[in-house]
């Protein structure tokens, strides 16, 4: 099986953080700042990072999110790990 | 700071101290007074959790060992007491060589105040090595329920326990490098006793936090569960031991977890070595001085990136 596309990979992205942090998740863009899209501190988003990687059952260490800023970003990541 | 409850021979000490269970003098004064109850005859098994929504512990109390070293400069009467503050008792003090330290002091020679400082945090290092030894060689199975955040001392208390039941929102990690310093409370030889050394070195050189599901793949959890139940299963797990005769489970326990004696006594040499560089109080002062509760975590550093400007 093929690893999903960054395309999907923001899809799916968008659909968990707004279902955890309780946001409409067509106001989320891939070049929105996700601190403030999602209004989180740094302890949630570690939980967001827990989150990632069990749904993509993939491992990302904190320092290689540790300058992420927006979705697009976060994605990036989480694509090289798939 | 914490709870103890003893309840059909399990004695339940549930974290509730500050905003992250930090470990500072309040917090060990309380585990100090759960090291009496580990050998109670009525207390047949031990479960540390966390009371605190978010996690476990996020370690030593960072604010207070930043006050340790720089509070006290240029004032050596008020560094005497606050070193004396630390120990557990004047006679502790005594042969630790106060008397040399005050006798310095009053030759106005100000070479002994680095090596005082140190001096005064280990004092407090001889106190947390004491109760986390007692924990970690205590006669009775020993169960640390961990969820959220379980960084540095924190990891390093729960490391002292016979096994570690975690739910899926753990995080374990080591960031004592961030600081310039290595763990202080026994954390290194506890995880190499416990993990291959790779594993420990991709741990301990990296800062990074692994989740529960990593840590269980290594074998550093024995049981990972649904969030929320870690404190439940930990309870039912240690309620199984209380099954079998005490004796055989203290011996069985001595046999399958020597306490790395020597090897904690080298890590707290290491980590006085490293307290006397400015590095550190470089690294804490910029720790305290950060709004941001854990600023080593993901989104603090792109926080910060954020609000300084160019």
């Amino acid at each position: 099986m093929s690893a999903p596309t960054k395309e999907t990979v923001i899809e799916r992205l968008f659909t968990l953080a707004a279902t955890r942090f309780n946001k409409e998740r067509d106001t989320l863009n891939a070049s929105d700042d996700l601190f403030d899209a999602l209004e989180i501190d740094s302890m949630q988003a570690l939980s967001l990072l827990t989150a990632l990687e069990e749904t993509f059952n993939v491992e990302i260490p904190d320092y290689e999110v540790q300058d992420v800023r927006t979705f697009d970003e976060l994605a990036d990541v989480v694509a090289s790990r798939l | 700071m914490l709870t103890r409850d003893i309840d059909d021979g399990i004695l339940t000490v549930t974290l509730d101290g500050g905003a992250f269970n930090e470990i500072g003098l309040p917090m060990l004064r309380a585990l100090e007074g759960v090291v009496g109850d580990l050998t109670r005859d009525d207390v047949r098994a031990l479960v540390i959790q966390s009371a605190n929504e978010g996690g476990f512990s996020a370690g030593a109390d960072l604010r207070e060992l930043h006050a340790s070293l720089t509070s006290v400069d240029g004032a050596p009467s008020e560094l005497l007491d606050h070193a004396l503050g630390l120990f557990d008792s004047p006679r502790t003090a005594a042969r630790s060589g106060v008397s040399a330290l005050r006798n310095a002091i009053r030759r106005r020679d100000v070479r002994p105040m680095n090596t005082a400082k140190v001096w005064g945090v280990r004092a407090f290092l001889d106190r947390v090595h004491r109760v986390f030894d007692a924990i970690d060689a205590a006669p009775i199975p020993t169960i640390a329920a961990v969820h959220g955040v379980c960084f540095g001392g924190g990891f390093e208390l729960a490391l002292t326990c016979d096994i570690i039941v975690a739910d899926k929102t753990a995080r374990f990690a080591f960031p004592e490098l961030r600081l310039g310093l290595i763990p202080g409370f026994g954390g290194i030889p506890r995880l190499e006793r416990d993990l291959g050394n790779g594993v420990v070195r991709d741990i301990l050189l990296s800062g990074r936090s692994v989740s529960a599901k990593r840590a269980h793949e290594v074998g550093l959890i024995s049981q990972l569960v649904g969030e929320g139940h870690a404190g439940k299963v930990a309870k039912r797990l240690a309620q199984q031991t209380t099954r079998f005769d005490a004796h055989t489970l203290s011996v069985a326990k001595r046999f399958a977890k020597p306490i790395p004696l020597e090897r904690l006594a080298a890590e707290k040499d290491q980590f006085c070595e490293l307290l006397v560089r400015p590095t550190v109080v470089e690294a804490l002062t910029r720790f305290v001085e950060s709004k941001d509760a854990m600023p080593y975590l993901p989104g603090a550093r792109a926080k910060r990136a954020r609000t300084t400007p160019s």
